[in-house]
């Protein structure tokens, strides 16, 4: 483990009942990258993030976030995390402010920070005349920005983001995208899963999961080469396909 | 204390937000109120009283006559086929039937011993004794009177006689509303609190935002108190509101410390807010919420003693009285209301419910995940 590590998996695993949805998973992230989460749907990567920031506890095995266990420390991590899950959060029955102040207020801002960050948000996103309208009212798009902008309010120093662009048009998610890499740059250490292979392309380093264990650790240039790949896609393709051909599955059924 | 004051915030605004319970969270108070206070009564009056007078004697007329006069029969029918009678009860136009024998009045006359035979429909047991009971007062009467009559007056009076001087204490009316008002102030305090605070924990988990909220590093005991905050606040409203119509609507006499009934409402809501968040976090849906709410709200309001007292229940009944708290406030708020009862009056209650509230909420505290 270098000083340069924020995260340390060390031989997690996740059981529910017979199913093992993270087996054995050993990884690190770096201070300040951008660490691409990549996997089938089903492959386990929610339930390794749910793990990491504290959401849940691990079967066995443990990791290391920012220097606390997941297994023993959750509510340490969640002091220094932000989190943004696939399943949009925020409250829709407040408005934007309210839902800035309310995770403001919960995170420990003073009342003059969240009115400072506020405003800095609201103009950031250009979301000046949304500011007192109900999150509801929102296009999703508009919703999921609002949702990172408030995971990482308090200045963590990880902030998870599980599927964060699932159902975005392509020109919000590339507003997205942009957002991601300004917080990268002020050192923040992004954690994103996704299954959009494109966004797979602009992170530093990705890992790719296939039902429940990780099978591939690297850049994306490196894969490609190591795959004889054009795209990450095609690395995908070829590391995470399904493992059992159709015709068989269709016989089984019957 | 920042935190939860953010988090109560939060949870005023969507309360309020949300037009219609906004607006119920008042008005469903007032209804029950000017409903059920005058509508839940256990007084007996106008007994649908059927008569089979075989005699047909002057006696007889006067018998009839005298349970005409009382306020608690109503002679709907007369008639002489005990058929009739007993079909006549079946259908419900009368719930007593009293039969008069042929020789009622020869036998008055002459100082026989005399029979009357009466039939109550007793689906009702109350309603059954308490006719019966009524019956008897106006017989008692009849009797004396006779004796009057038939032996001479200095006679009568020389018999030494007991009589009772009665006085209705606390309730010297026998008004049924005072009895029954601060129990429905405390049964509707209990619905508004028990509801609202546990499904709305329950509507966080399905909507998805609790989730948020467990990823913060909001304590648990932070999160229980802020959603108990707004609905103990709200459950004093209402108590204030249901004083106000019990005053203006009822007139109802308040002979005790305001402060003490405010008190102990206090700490009465801790503990069915308590309850109901520790329900709430079992249950998935607020549907599942619902039904085992209803479950618990049933047995909690039925074995109150708001409606049957509690001396009157199996040992056991009262064992798990001693657990419920709607029980306690029941016994308050009448004793404090009606009695004037003063705190040291009342003492072993307030305690039993402190030490409820603390473990209700202790265990909602505790059975409260934030990391599943």
């Amino acid at each position: 483990m270098t000083n340069n590590t924020v995260i340390s998996v060390r031989n997690l695993v996740k059981k529910f009942g017979n199913f093992t949805a993270n087996d054995n998973l050993n990884f690190e992230v770096f201070k300040g990258e951008i660490f691409g989460f990549l996997g089938a749907n089903g492959a386990g990567k929610t339930t390794t993030i749910r793990i990491l920031s504290g959401l849940s506890v691990p079967t066995s095995g443990d990791a290391l976030v920012a220097g606390f266990s997941a297994l023993h420390q959750p509510e340490e991590i969640k002091k220094i995390i932000g989190y943004m899950c696939q399943k949009f959060s925020l409250y829709e029955d407040l408005t934007v402010r309210e839902n800035i102040m309310l995770y403001g207020g919960i995170y420990g801002l003073n009342r003059k920070l969240i009115k400072e960050r506020t405003n800095d948000l609201l103009e950031k996103l250009n979301f000046g005349a949304y500011g007192n309208k109900l999150i509801a009212s929102l296009p999703l798009g508009l919703k999921q920005k609002l949702a990172f902008s408030v995971a990482v309010l308090h200045e963590p120093e990880i902030v998870f983001l599980d599927e964060p662009t699932g159902g975005v048009d392509p020109v919000t998610r590339r507003q997205f995208w942009e957002m991601i890499y300004e917080t990268a740059s002020r050192g923040i250490t992004v954690f994103v899963t996704t299954h959009y292979m494109d966004e797979a392309e602009y992170c530093d380093r990705i890992s790719i999961m296939n039902e429940g264990s990780i099978v591939a650790l690297d850049t994306p240039a490196n894969l490609k080469k190591q795959y004889d790949a054009e795209s990450v896609e095609e690395v995908f393709v070829k590391i995470a396909r399904p493992p059992i051909p159709h015709k068989f599955v269709l016989k089984q059924e019957e | 204390m920042r935190t939860i004051f953010y988090l109560i915030r939060k949870e005023f605004i969507q309360i309020f937000r949300n037009k219609f319970i906004g607006r119920a969270i008042f008005g469903v108070p007032i209804i029950q109120m000017l409903i059920l206070v005058p509508a839940v009564t256990f007084e007996i009056r106008d007994i649908k009283l059927c008569i089979i007078d075989r005699d047909m004697s002057s006696a007889s007329r006067s018998l009839i006559s005298q349970l005409e006069g009382s306020k608690f029969f109503r002679i709907t029918n007369s008639t002489f086929s005990e058929k009739e009678a007993e079909s006549l009860l079946l259908k419900n136009k009368c719930i007593m039937v009293l039969q008069i024998p042929s020789d009622f009045g020869k036998d008055i006359g002459n100082g026989k011993p005399v029979k009357l035979m009466s039939s109550i429909n007793a689906i009702n047991a109350t309603t059954a004794q308490l006719s019966w009971a009524y019956l008897n007062g106006v017989l008692r009467d009849y009797n004396l009177d006779q004796a009057k009559q038939n032996i001479n007056r200095s006679a009568v009076s020389a018999i030494s006689q007991i009589d009772i001087r009665n006085r209705y204490w606390y309730n010297e009316l026998l008004n049924y509303k005072f009895y029954m008002l601060p129990g429905i102030l405390g049964i509707l305090v209990t619905a508004i609190g028990f509801l609202l605070a546990g499904l709305n924990l329950v509507r966080e988990k399905e909507v998805g935002t609790i989730e948020q909220i467990n990823v913060t590093p909001v304590r648990k005991h932070q999160f229980i108190i802020a959603k108990m905050v707004p609905f103990l606040l709200i459950g004093l409203a209402d108590l204030v509101l249901g004083l106000l119509i019990g005053k203006l609507a009822f007139n109802i006499p308040f002979e005790g410390s305001i402060a003490l009934l405010f008190f102990s409402a206090s700490i009465f809501l801790i503990a069915v807010l308590g309850f109901a968040l520790f329900i709430s976090t079992f249950s998935g849906t607020q549907q599942q919420f619902m039904f085992i709410a209803f479950f618990f709200m049933i047995i909690f309001i039925l074995m109150s003693g708001i409606f049957t007292p509690l001396e009157s229940m199996p040992w056991w009944a009262r064992k798990i009285d001693l657990v419920n708290p709607v029980a306690y406030i029941m016994k308050i708020n009448r004793m404090v209301m009606l009695k004037g009862s003063t705190i040291h009056d009342i003492s072993r209650d307030i305690y039993s419910l402190i030490i409820i509230a603390i473990i209700f909420t202790a265990l909602a505290v505790k059975r409260y995940r934030k990391t599943a």
